[in-house]
């Protein structure tokens, strides 16, 4: 009986506790947050100019946000939505990751042509490493050896060893590649393409293309598609793929990396995340100010939540 | 009572079999919206997407949208078609006939215009089925909450072909009704288009739409088709409807009504 009442002890507050799905509006210098519930935009918090890319820390305490015109990455407290304060990033930071270690972020500056390393402890620089032209899209292994950086005129994948800050690998990909991930077990590099409208697929050990996926939407001109945000469903079966001004998302077998699937979304999609549960999930449109919420399960888009005036980065809490 | 109700369930009987027996009017009314559907539909297909409008929580292709509106088509169509048939009845006599059995004017009227109303339901159905099958389905109960909506739009169309019919004394004429009645109602309704998008072009149009009780007809189907109701919309059509059958009993009233200058 003790096993039960623990049992529901545990889980209820997991049941009861609604997600958030943070989203950074561009133009409008805030953040939108959504419960992923009701399906609301329950706070709007201020943040610095333009924000962008967002993540949360592991205990999801805080959240890290790219102030690109304000040249900061913002801590902001997830409870009160206050500014904890901004840490030294370099010039317009667009994109970031955080190490596993929950300690460094890795930043792309723009404008420099550098990626910076941060440690959000001490706040303080660690390393600046030259990169490509237009650093953009930045993904770190899952055992935290590697970080990749993608420079959007250079159009090429950074291999970088985080222990020594070299890069140790470059591989070249389509024109303006602007968002790369880890697959959860690391074997693969994922490197979307806005201009080329590909994916890139590549093998993390020898850093080779594994095969470069392509898109196409009866109805839409080639040149509106542009892939720049992606996602994988939990299990690694699928990806989500971002289509920009198609205002598709793509859904990607990864076994077969034959695309099944195309969703209508709103207008310039860019960055996706999903709910806790992985049921559903939340792209950001750009131009059409919003949030699609697409049904998992059956790939229906269910509903779009108005959010900020462009919005653009999305990341989830718990 | 019982002798009405079996008036009711004659006039429908026979409305049935001369439906059956017209195998080319369910084709014809199937492959009517069918054509809007998969052809002009086509060539407007909006890749990209339709603004959001209610009862639409997100964005939609064209295809989505145009489907309510056929509906609304479909029990147009038939409407004025059953109208039409009222027209050849009188011409061959049977109308005289009917409208002698010593019932009420006004339910006989009815009966004639329910059995109307259920043929287009019916064909309604058949092209939503149809709609399904070419990947534009509803939810299950959706078709269920749809019903009272269609029939009730059937119902008020049918009321305005009986209106009309009453005014029209040969077949030919019906090419007339085609021209003045079912094209501009067709047309100036949300059928095609979202309301916005004619307040775009020309604040006259806009109004018109908006006042256009088939408008609301579809709206009513399209609302009733996402598990939404409309209430404003669904109050004009029932409104519209009393007018309309009102209209009809004044024009078959032999002592007042337009069918007098005829005899």
């Amino acid at each position: 009986m003790w096993r039960l009442s623990a049992l529901l002890l545990i889980s209820l507050p997991l049941s009861l506790q609604a997600g958030e799905i943070w989203i950074t509006n561009e133009k409008d210098d805030t953040i939108s947050v959504i419960d992923t519930d009701t399906l609301e935009v329950t706070r709007t918090i201020a943040t610095g100019e333009r924000p962008r890319g967002i993540t949360f820390s592991k205990d999801f305490t805080r959240a890290y946000v790219c102030a690109s015109d304000s040249d900061a990455v913002q801590v902001i407290d997830v409870q009160s939505g206050d500014i904890l304060n901004d840490l030294p990033s370099g010039e317009d930071p667009e994109q970031f990751v955080l190490h596993p270690d929950d300690r460094h972020l890795w930043i792309a500056n723009e404008d420099d042509a550098i990626a910076t390393v941060v440690d959000v402890q001490t706040h303080k620089v660690v390393a600046q490493i030259n990169v490509g032209i237009e650093p953009e899209g930045m993904a770190v292994s899952p055992d935290g050896k590697t970080v990749v950086s993608t420079s959007e005129t250079t159009s090429m994948a950074h291999w970088i060893d985080t222990e020594s800050h070299e890069i140790y690998a470059n591989s070249l990909v389509d024109a303006r590649p602007r968002h790369a991930v880890f697959t959860s077990d690391g074997a693969q590099l994922w490197v979307s393409s806005e201009i080329g409208g590909t994916v890139s697929v590549f093998d993390t050990a020898d850093q080779s293309l594994i095969t470069k996926i392509r898109f196409e939407i009866t109805g839409v001109h080639p040149d509106l598609i542009q892939p720049v945000g992606f996602e994988f469903t939990a299990d690694g079966t699928r990806a989500f793929v971002a289509l920009g001004p198609a205002n598709h998302i793509a859904v990607v077998d990864t076994a077969t990396f034959e695309v099944t699937d195309y969703l209508l979304v709103g207008r310039r999609v860019w960055h996706m995340a999903f709910s806790p549960d992985h049921s559903k999930l939340f792209t950001t449109n750009g131009v059409s100010g919003d949030v699609t919420v697409i049904d998992v399960a059956t790939l229906t888009p269910i509903k779009s939540i108005k959010t900020g005036r462009y919005p653009w980065g999305a990341a989830m809490r718990p | 009572m019982t002798h009405a109700l079996c008036a009711l369930v004659a006039i429908c009987h026979r409305e049935f079999l001369r439906f059956l027996g017209q195998k080319g009017r369910l084709v014809s009314a199937l492959v009517r919206p069918l054509v809007w559907l998969l052809v002009f539909a086509a060539g407007f297909r909006a890749a990209l997407g339709l603004s959001i409008t209610p009862p639409y929580q997100t964005y939609i292709p064209y295809e989505t949208y145009i489907v309510p509106g056929l509906v609304g088509m479909v029990v147009l169509f038939n409407g004025m078609q059953t109208s039409l048939s009222l027209v050849a009845d009188r011409e061959v006599g049977t109308m005289r006939l009917l409208l002698s059995a010593p019932l009420p004017r006004w339910w006989l009227l009815l009966c004639k215009l329910t059995a109307g109303a259920l043929i287009g339901t019916l064909q309604a159905y058949a092209f939503l089925m149809i709609a399904a099958l070419f990947g534009i389905g509803f939810a299950p109960l959706a078709y269920l909450a749809a019903l009272p909506a269609i029939l009730a739009a059937a119902l008020m169309l049918g009321a305005l072909g009986l209106a009309l019919s009453s005014t029209i004394h040969q077949m030919e004429n019906f090419a007339g009704v085609m021209n003045f009645v079912i094209f501009p109602m067709f047309f100036l309704s949300t059928a095609l288009y979202p309301l916005w998008k004619m307040a775009e072009s020309a604040q006259i149009l806009h109004a018109l739409c908006a006042a256009n009780p088939f408008s609301h007809a579809i709206e009513t189907i399209r609302f009733a088709l996402y598990l939404q109701a409309n209430a404003g919309a669904g109050a004009v059509v029932l409104v519209s409807f009393v007018v309309f059958f009102a209209l009809a009993l004044w024009g078959y009233d032999p002592a007042r009504g337009l069918i007098r200058r005829k005899s």
